[in-house]
């Protein structure tokens, strides 16, 4: 037993070692997209700038001299300062300067953009739409996880019944992302039908108690959550059944049934079993195409979260919080792709018993 | 080969020959945009704005929807010149022509503007015009008196003074029953003209446009532009785009795949780690700015997906080949001699090509899907139509909620079909060349 932990805990710290590297590779790899036009330097320049200001405009004594004088002032001083953050030298050591940067988060102030609590500070206004882009992505993923897993072993077990061929047909209906059923939803449930809102977080005259705020934020969750659920249900139920049906025309699950064990049992210990990891890998890629898809979702429906902030930093073209953005994102991806492997540490015996090598 | 013998089993199935001949017909779709409005021409259009397109009603409905009792009205567009025309002669060598511009108005609806476009020939003294209406029960109305200078579009429906005299804006109570406000007199109307010319020579001539709520199979949009060039255009565009994303990368990752399995060791390990790296790289934000610093062009999109498909392979081509390189006719080409190149692309890749095919189809519509995307986000290509561009005015102009569905609705159409024809190709391709599914 502690042999086991101690492999998993290894195990998991080779893959939380190597899932770190790729994350800063990853991040210094948007920064140097990002600064293909310059644009990490002006962000930092900006950024000093702000500084030099408010410190220097902050002294009494500098503030009362004429204005050419003080502009002079501030220029020296902007220079001097940029020459001490290394903003003169080459752009090796500069990128390296911003990846530590970047893996903080640390962007500085957004050019237009605020928080509700009316910040500037870049980390700021990614941190607070987190919960909701969380929130909704988290409800949605489960749902999808669950009905699928529970449909596929069902149809498996009615292999080539009208369901089952149902489903098979329409299979390619997944190839939209969710946004484009999200246009369609809202143009039938918000426009045509008016029962749902076209979109938000919760009605406008915030409702008082917990339990009006909660079925508010419930209501306006309904269409995203359907639209995401409809443009991935049947694939991934198309592929886990045939996931299970490969499976179960295994020589052991033959053998099993054969002693007598009652189809439930067969199903938990002999499909089940072996199918989970490679489901949980397919998961784990539809997860990183939903999030990616979250972006224009969330737009269309108008919800706090990152993606519309990313959206609304594009209409205002505010560079630091598509940057920030772009590399929250990636931490996300990568924390998902983490999960998903203690998950797979966890159901796979040969990863968790040391059968064979891990990663 | 093998692999054409199999592709011909895709006659067994009925959903891939309903998907050959969506694809079919997209691709006859391209050929005939491509040839109806060569590419210039198509740019022209799309992005001159509204002074092309003046003579388009604005967010007009298509035709076709009349086909389910709408009566809506369609443009109507009167030439003086082919008009009936009377000339006297006052005094002062003042000439007055009088021109009886007629027009049959027989539909449910209301027009949606009116407008006359002038253009006036004259030296010095412009030519003065006294615009009248009559109506089918026989009531003039008089309407306006301009001079006019230039060459000019006047909007009669959007003339506060005619507004004023009427009651109500222009374009209604023009045409309206007396006995019932809201519902429209049908039958012949008359724009007349009355031309005061003050020199010998000079002359006017006048283009009376009844704005519709219809036009053409696929309506207008904002910019009154023909919605069917954009939606014709955006079937080249999609498959190009499409087509050339999914090639090369799956190609790529194919190529990429095989090399690092086959070498193992090293190799393998650093191409597995480039294939987690795209994993973890967060393609449609990075996309996004991509769009946002540098370039919305289109070809830049694909060029960033194109390097994006050299990091690393796939994980599923890996454990293929892995598979695939023990097999003993690779073992003899190892033992006649043959070199690590020509192993691979000779004897390992052509094996696999059955695995790839499903995969690359199955692929197009993802990138068809994507280009959608960026355009909804508002940082579609700045030059070419395409349907996502166009889902995109509709959204950005509250098409969802001022009712023009017919603008969202057909682009989605043709997005949707676009996917579900490649799509359904291929899940049959991938039934008939994956050996495990063939029996499922």
């Amino acid at each position: 037993m502690l042999e086991n932990l101690k492999r998993l805990s290894s195990y998991f710290a080779v893959r939380l070692a190597l899932v770190l590297t790729t994350v800063v590779i990853a991040v210094y790899l948007i920064i140097v997209i990002a600064n293909m036009g310059g644009y990490m330097d002006k962000i930092r320049e900006n950024e000093i700038r702000d500084q030099v200001y408010s410190s220097i405009l902050a002294n009494p004594e500098l503030k009362r001299l004429p204005e050419g004088e003080l502009r002079k002032i501030l220029e020296q001083q902007i220079e001097i300062r940029k020459r001490e953050v290394g903003l003169d030298k080459p752009f090796f050591q500069r990128s390296l300067n911003y990846l530590m940067r970047g893996i903080t988060l640390n962007f500085g102030r957004a050019d237009v953009l605020q928080s509700d609590t009316g910040s500037s500070q870049v980390r700021l206004i990614l941190l607070e739409r987190l919960p909701h882009t969380l929130l909704l992505w988290g409800i949605a993923d489960i749902l999808i996880f669950f009905s699928s897993v529970f449909f596929a072993l069902a149809l498996s077990r009615r292999y080539g019944s009208i369901g089952d061929r149902l489903v098979v047909a329409l299979a390619p209906t997944s190839t939209p992302p969710p946004w484009f059923y999200g246009i369609l939803l809202i143009l039938v449930f918000a426009s045509l039908l008016r029962v749902l809102p076209y979109g938000g977080f919760v009605d406008a005259p915030t409702p008082k108690t917990f339990i009006g705020f909660a079925l508010s934020v419930i209501k306006h969750m309904i269409l995203p959550v359907l639209s995401v659920f409809v443009s991935s249900i049947f694939a991934s139920i198309y592929s886990w059944r045939t996931f299970f049906l490969v499976y179960s025309s295994e020589d052991y699950v033959e053998l099993a049934k054969a002693k007598g064990l009652s189809p439930r049992a067969v199903e938990r210990r002999y499909i089940l079993r072996p199918t989970l990891p490679p489901i949980i890998t397919s998961f784990a890629l539809m997860l990183i195409s939903l999030w990616m898809g979250g972006i224009i979702t969330e737009t269309v429906f108008s919800w706090p979260g990152l993606g519309r902030l990313l959206y609304q930093a594009i209409q205002q073209t505010d560079t630091p919080v598509i940057v920030g953005a772009n590399v929250i994102y990636g931490y996300l991806l990568a924390l998902t792709v983490l999960l998903l492997d203690f998950l797979y540490a966890l159901l796979d015996p040969r990863v968790r018993l040391g059968a064979g090598k891990g990663a | 080969m093998n692999t054409l013998m199999r592709l011909k089993e895709l006659r067994r199935y009925p959903s891939a020959l309903v998907s050959l001949v969506i694809i079919g017909l997209l691709v006859l779709m391209s050929i005939y945009a491509v040839v109806r409005y060569p590419y210039s021409e198509a740019v022209r259009l799309w992005r001159a704005g509204e002074v092309v397109w003046l003579e388009n009603p604005k967010n007009a409905a298509p035709k076709w929807i009349n086909w389910f009792g709408a009566g809506q009205p369609e443009t109507i567009k009167i030439q003086s010149e082919q008009s009936k025309k009377t000339v006297e002669n006052l005094s002062g060598g003042i000439t007055k022509t009088t021109i009886v511009m007629p027009f049959d108005f027989l539909y449910n609806n209301f027009p949606s503007e009116l407008a006359v476009f002038f253009s006036p020939n004259f030296v010095s003294k412009p030519p003065q015009v006294v615009m009248s209406w009559r109506t089918p029960d026989g009531r003039e109305i008089p309407l306006v008196t301009r001079i006019a200078k230039t060459e000019e579009r006047y909007l009669l429906s959007g003339d506060p003074a005619v507004q004023k005299k009427l009651g109500r804006v222009p374009e209604e109570g023009l045409f309206a029953r007396p006995d019932a406000p809201q519902s429209v007199l049908k039958g012949r109307y008359e724009l007349i003209l009355e031309i005061y010319n003050f020199e010998p020579n000079s002359s006017l001539t006048a283009k009376f446009v009844v704005y519709g709520k219809v036009h053409g199979w696929a309506g207008t949009d904002h910019l009154r532009r023909d919605l069917s060039i954009g939606l014709l255009w955006g079937a080249p565009i999609a498959i190009i785009f499409g087509f050339a994303a999914a090639i090369g990368i799956s190609l790529a990752q194919f190529i990429i795949s095989g090399i690092g399995a086959w070498f193992g060791g090293w190799v393998d390990i650093f191409v597995d780690r480039l294939t987690e790296l795209r994993m973890i790289l967060p393609l449609l934000p990075i996309l996004i700015m991509v769009g946002m610093l540098w370039s919305r062009s289109i070809w830049v999109v694909l060029s960033v997906l194109l390097m994006f498909g050299l990091l690393g392979g796939t994980k599923t081509y890996r454990a293929m080949f892995l598979q695939a390189r023990e097999a003993p006719y690779i073992d003899a080409a190892r033992a006649y001699g043959a070199s690590n190149f020509r192993i691979i692309f000779r004897y390992l890749l052509p094996r696999l090509i059955p695995v790839l095919i499903p995969g690359f189809v199955l692929a197009i519509p993802s990138y068809v899907f994507l280009e959608a995307s960026l355009a909804v986000l508002g940082i579609g290509d700045p030059i070419l139509p395409t349907w996502g561009k166009i889902i995109f005015d509709a959204y950005d102009r509250g098409a969802l909620y001022t009712g023009y569905y017919y603008w969202l609705l057909e682009p989605a159409a043709l997005l949707m079909l676009t996917g579900l024809g490649f799509s359904m190709l291929g899940f049959t391709l991938d039934r008939i060349f994956n050996p495990r599914l063939r029996t499922l």
